[in-house]
């Protein structure tokens, strides 16, 4: 096993990026901490493995329902949310996404939008947008705001402050709220966060939010929350906005309970979320509330070319619980900024490469163990490691003609598979693997002492001095 | 169990062949025990994982099928290793789930191939080995293949179970990969190290003198690691120590370091 053999070159910054939070044993306590009481949370909510098992192939069933029928359910759901009063619009990049959001803001002469948790926000850097056409766009769900005060990326979808100790959110609210002192204690700190937003929600043009479930026969869209703020942004300002990914969708009210149930479980561990929005309208007249206009935004960015395969469809499937990150022994170590994508972890393997394209991406696949962890916790059960290694494969294999995704065989080396393909004829032939076995075994003494990433930080390997195969013959 | 011995091909997997010479003779004598013929075929190699989970389908394709002919003719075939077995039980029909001549072969091969102590255990319906005596207090590491794929958990905490004057004592999270995972170790050797690390070190709080594991490739790395840290605990492979008889120097301390 030397490592010139195995080296692929993966990306420094990812490398990189990695080996300073391994090294940081105060980021690494901290997310170890985080994730462990998470997957007991989770753990203590499905105590009944076979319950389990059902509600997560129900998860599955529902979801692939859906995903089969989804050019003509977005029909359905286009219609009928414009039936509602709810404008559509379909962005096909994360350019033409914020096109839309910033036009519906300039026609407004928004100077403040107002956000609720949306990853889709995230993922075409609406933030970014909004700052550079001069409209305000404040994050009001607490980790977000977090996040935002300090500068930085979500680093989980769930929990996007969760690297983050108290004491650190104690010193950025100290240093970046206006007339706020030092304090750690956390209900004091949600308290200066939540007097910050009340007054943004009055005062804001827009509230921007995402979207659990688009339901395509009733045209309503689903918003689970804890914080309230999500109620907020879509009631309190004059003007809302959704934005989604277009495989959100499920044909029927019914499909909820069941994914509902899957997601706060899988995610937080709690029974139910403490808040449910569905949101089938604008005000209407004589209603008390409620914004005048209502948008959704549907985004692609990559995910019809997921679609168009039928085994890297199943990455749609996703319900965004996050447990498959909280789950994942590299994701526990490294912390989500170091993927470098807006979803970090397992789920952001999969689905970054749709985004970004495989060129980019091609060493995500590869920063895994293969262990399976994410593909059992996973409630509407994707295959992870199987299109982990799908997307190797893609990566590594030679370029050809019509490609599954954009980039493929970005990965590819002639030097490596021709170190591949020696290594297959040698172990397809009885004959030459012998040879190099008894070889290997023979001359045990010329195996080298340093070998390179693996002796690093453990002893040796040494071949047995005899094989197996000569010690069974001579047993008769 | 009256009827015809069955024939086992015993699969002893590269790593064994080359690293570890005595699980293949633990295996083949815990099967023998067990009242079946056991026969190591000559033209075994490897089962293709590697080149499977670098993405290099073609080449894992001609290995598998080069294994499909090889194990045809048995009743069931075993190994030594999760990770192996799980690539022949899980991973061979997916390869060839296009080519109709050899999905049928690839799935009947699946369905008699088995990780050892799941086979002794689940098909053979043993309940008891002899092993070997007086160990005291071990740990046992789950391998994620042996865990996820082919659901190996119980078995051979049963086997060990049954072994005079040993007792099991169980790592705080003994379901979480040991940072192995064949090429990743290498490609990713700050992540590998701080995953087996944190396995090392749950170990080492068990108290137990011994960690005992289904599968070679973890084994060497728990192994590499502890030994590494200068940690007196005793690395082995399950099968080693169910079969009895005299035990050889641990895993990573058979060569001069
Ligand atoms: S891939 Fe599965 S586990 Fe991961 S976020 Fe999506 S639904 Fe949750």
């Amino acid at each position: 096993m030397s490592e010139h053999i195995l080296e692929f070159k993966p990306a420094e910054g990812f490398r990189a990026r990695s080996k300073a939070v391994v090294d940081n044993p105060f980021l690494r306590q901290s997310f170890r901490g985080a994730m462990d009481f998470l997957m007991s949370k989770r753990a203590a909510q499905f105590p009944d493995a076979e319950e389990l098992e059902s509600l997560r192939t129900l998860g599955e069933r529902i979801r692939q329902y859906n995903l089969a029928k989804l050019p003509t359910l977005l029909e359905q759901l286009e219609a009928k949310l414009t039936q509602n009063g709810i404008q559509v619009h379909w962005a096909e990049t994360p350019d033409e996404a914020n096109a839309i959001i910033l036009g519906i803001c300039h026609a407004r002469h928004a100077k403040l939008m107002v956000k609720g948790k949306s990853m889709v926000s995230e993922e075409i850097e609406l933030n970014h947008a909004a700052e550079a056409a001069g409209i305000g766009a404040l994050e009001s769900d607490m980790g977000e705001y977090i996040v935002q005060l300090a500068n930085e990326k979500p680093s989980h979808i769930i929990m996007p402050a969760i690297h983050k100790t108290k004491e650190e959110i104690a010193r950025l609210f100290a240093d970046k709220v206006e007339g706020v002192d030092y304090t750690d204690n956390v209900d004091a700190l949600i308290q200066i966060g939540r007097n910050v937003l009340r007054q943004k929600f009055l005062e804001a043009d827009i509230g921007l939010s995402g979207v659990n479930f688009a339901v395509a026969e009733t045209g309503t869209l689903c918003l689970v929350e804890n914080e309230g703020n999500g109620r907020m942004c879509t009631t309190a300002p004059p003007v809302h906005i959704a934005v989604t990914g277009i495989e959100k969708i499920v044909e029927k009210l019914e499909h909820i309970p069941p994914l509902l149930s899957l997601l706060t479980r899988s995610a937080t561990g709690q029974n139910i979320s403490t808040y449910f929005n569905m949101i089938s309208s604008p005000r209407l007249a004589g209603e008390k509330d409620g914004p005048g206009e209502v948008h959704l935004v549907l985004l692609d960015n990559g995910r019809s070319q997921a679609y168009a395969d039928e085994q890297l469809r199943k990455t749609l499937q996703c319900i965004r619980c996050g447990a498959c990150m909280n789950h994942c022994p590299v994701y526990t170590r490294i912390g989500g900024h170091a993927y470098g994508t807006t979803y970090p972890g397992p789920i952001g393997k999969i689905i970054s490469p749709h985004m970004l394209g495989l060129e980019a991406t091609s060493s995500m696949a590869t920063a895994s163990s293969l262990c399976g962890a994410c593909g059992e916790v996973c409630p509407v059960k994707i295959p992870i490691p199987e299109l982990l290694m799908r997307l190797r494969e893609e990566a590594f294999t030679a370029p050809h003609a019509n490609p599954a995704m954009v980039g493929q065989g970005a990965g590819y080396s002639w030097l490596m598979t021709s170190v591949w393909k020696g290594w297959a004829a040698v172990y397809r032939s009885p004959s030459l693997y012998g040879v190099a076995t008894w070889l290997g075994s023979r001359f045990s003494w010329l195996m080298p002492s340093k070998q390179g990433a693996w002796t690093s930080v453990r002893v040796p390997l040494k071949p047995a001095p005899r094989r197996l195969r000569d010690m069974l013959r001579e047993r008769g | 169990m009256s009827e015809k011995p069955k024939r086992v091909a015993l699969f002893v997997t590269c790593l064994v062949d080359m690293f570890r010479p005595e699980i293949g003779f633990a295996a083949v004598k815990l099967l023998e025990d067990a009242g079946c013929i056991v026969e190591a075929p000559a033209g075994q190699t490897c089962c293709g994982q590697p080149a499977y989970n670098s993405g290099d389908r073609a080449d894992a394709t001609a290995i598998a099928r080069h294994n499909i002919a090889l194990l045809a003719g048995f009743d069931y075939v075993v190994l030594p290793s999760g990770s192996c077995a799980g690539m022949i039980a899980k991973h061979y029909p997916l390869l060839f789930e296009d080519d109709p001549e050899m999905a049928g072969k690839a799935r009947a091969l699946a369905q008699r191939t088995f990780e050892l102590t799941s086979f002794l255990v689940d098909v053979l319906g043993v309940e008891a080995v002899a092993g070997a005596s007086h160990l005291g207090k071990v740990t046992y590491h789950d391998s994620c293949s042996g865990l996820r794929e082919l659901g190996v958990k119980t078995q051979p905490r049963k086997l060990l179970g049954s072994v005079a004057g040993l007792t099991v004592s169980e790592l705080a999270a003994p379901e979480e990969c040991c940072g192995f995972g064949g090429t990743f170790c290498v490609k990713y050797p700050e992540i590998s190290d701080r995953m087996v690390s944190d396995k090392a070190a749950d170990a080492t709080a068990t108290g137990a003198a011994m960690v005992l594991g289904g599968d070679l490739g973890c084994l060497m790395n728990i192994a590499g690691k502890l030994k590494r840290q200068g940690s007196p605990i005793a690395v082995r492979h399950v099968a080693e120590v169910l079969a009895g008889g005299a035990l050889v120097a641990p895993i990573g301390e058979s060569g001069e370091e």
